[in-house]
């Protein structure tokens, strides 16, 4: 196994600088779902990369002989049968978890990114490019998802893993559980707060606004863009 | 009668599939800059949402299900794990028999929802609405209720947020949190307006 620079770039890309969540806006719905607790977000991140290098590999084997005007059911064949085959082995191996993950996992086939990574870059690149850019992306995609979970997990129950970490009053610690974190909305929340984060220190992310706000005072003292 | 308005009410607004279940998040972010796109998609949602979950919902308890088949005279056979694929393959079919249909005999509403009808195929909503009634066991005449219930409870998220959103790009956002991150945190305020619903009952 030798990577050069290439595969490297295609392989790191996606945790930050091109972050399939918080730039291209894919896969959000399970990224939000699956976050209140430590070990369905690991499960889930190990699930979905594993679908999407697989996937994007399998799709770039046969992409030149999958006719374009059928492509989307033939990927999603693909897809399906793979997920089919991890659902199995979770409700096999770790039937507590595929019950809290319920639908998610299955939902795995119409994630954005899985289609997306078929479809913009395996239908273009030869198996191995694909394989990484599939494992890429699921990491990308893992990384928000963990830290959204540790946030939650730790700062909502003091937990992490399902081991105390910060002692609870109830049970005679200091710490005050936040009960908002256990709840959907914090999700959201905590995405905004680290698109803020990332786009903080990378301006180059920064979407353009669709108004410029006029300077007070008539001082031009607005951003310069 | 009373148990379905109720499942409507719980499917709509408790267990709203956007802002509860997260659902159909990447397009309910993409396609909500404008009032008019996000009811197109609305109405495009509720459509095949109601069509798909009892489609499946028929093919699952006659097809699928443990002893599904006994009616053709095969016992015992438990086809119930390649229900993901059959609820996919349905929904792509469906979405393609519905596009030809539209486009056929009511070509205004085909020219209005445009480019929605196909994306729909990849709405995790959609999917999620015929596994939710697989888990949760529901018969025939609940799938229906269930059909149409998250449907519309999608559709009125999506509107929702995209009136906050056409007002919200005058407002002057914090440059890192312009665009997708303030969106995120308005769907987090919607969600936690949402959450006053829970606990309903007829």
């Amino acid at each position: 196994m030798n990577l050069t620079a290439e595969h490297k770039k295609v392989l790191v890309e996606p945790l930050v600088d091109n972050n399939p969540i918080t730039l291209q806006v894919l896969g959000i719905c399970s990224a939000l779902a699956v976050t209140s607790q430590l070990s369905t977000a690991l499960i889930m991140s190990l699930a979905l990369t594993s679908v999407t290098a697989c996937s994007s590999a399998g799709i770039a084997f046969i992409r030149n002989h999958i006719p374009s005007s059928i492509r989307i059911i033939a990927q999603m064949v693909i897809i399906a049968s793979l997920v089919i085959v991890v659902d199995q082995i979770l409700k096999a191996f770790a039937y507590e978890i595929s019950k809290q993950l319920s639908v998610f996992v299955g939902l795995i086939i119409t994630n954005c990114i899985v289609m997306g990574r078929a479809e913009a870059y395996a239908m273009k690149n030869p198996p191995w490019e694909s394989f990484l850019d599939g494992i890429g992306n699921g990491l990308g995609y893992s990384l928000i998802l963990v830290s959204v979970a540790i946030v939650r997990e730790l700062f909502g129950s003091g937990k992490l893993l399902g081991i105390d970490v910060l002692p609870l009053l109830k049970d005679g610690g200091w710490y005050v559980p936040n009960g908002l974190l256990l709840l959907p909305p914090s999700a959201f929340f905590l995405i905004g707060l680290l698109i803020w984060a990332v786009r903080t220190l990378k301006p180059q992310q920064v979407e353009k606004a669709d108004y410029a706000i006029m300077p007070a005072h008539g001082l031009a003292h607005g951003e310069a863009h | 009668m009373e148990a379905y308005i109720n499942l409507f009410i719980k499917s709509v607004f408790i267990e709203n599939m956007a802002l509860s279940f997260f659902l159909g998040m990447c397009t309910f972010i993409a396609v909500s800059k404008k009032i008019e796109t996000a009811i197109g998609l609305g109405i495009a949602v509720v459509i095949v949402q109601t069509l798909t979950v009892p489609a499946n919902n028929l093919i699952y308890s006659y097809l699928l299900k443990e002893n599904a088949l006994a009616w053709a005279g095969i016992e015992g056979v438990d086809l119930s794990f390649i229900a993901l694929m059959a609820s996919i393959g349905v929904i792509a079919a469906i979405v393609q028999i519905l596009e030809m249909v539209l486009d056929r005999f009511f070509p205004a509403l085909y020219n209005a929802l445009g480019i929605f009808l196909p994306l729909i195929t990849v709405n995790c909503a959609i999917l999620a609405g015929s596994l939710f009634m697989i888990e949760r066991d529901y018969n025939f005449k609940e799938s229906v209720v269930y059909g149409i219930g998250s449907g519309f409870g999608w559709a009125l998220a999506i509107t929702a947020m995209a009136g906050v959103r056409e007002k919200l790009k005058y407002s002057d956002v914090p440059a890192g949190l312009r665009g997708l991150g303030i969106t995120f945190i308005t769907a987090g305020l919607m969600a936690l307006g949402f959450m006053a619903f829970s606990g309903i009952q007829l």
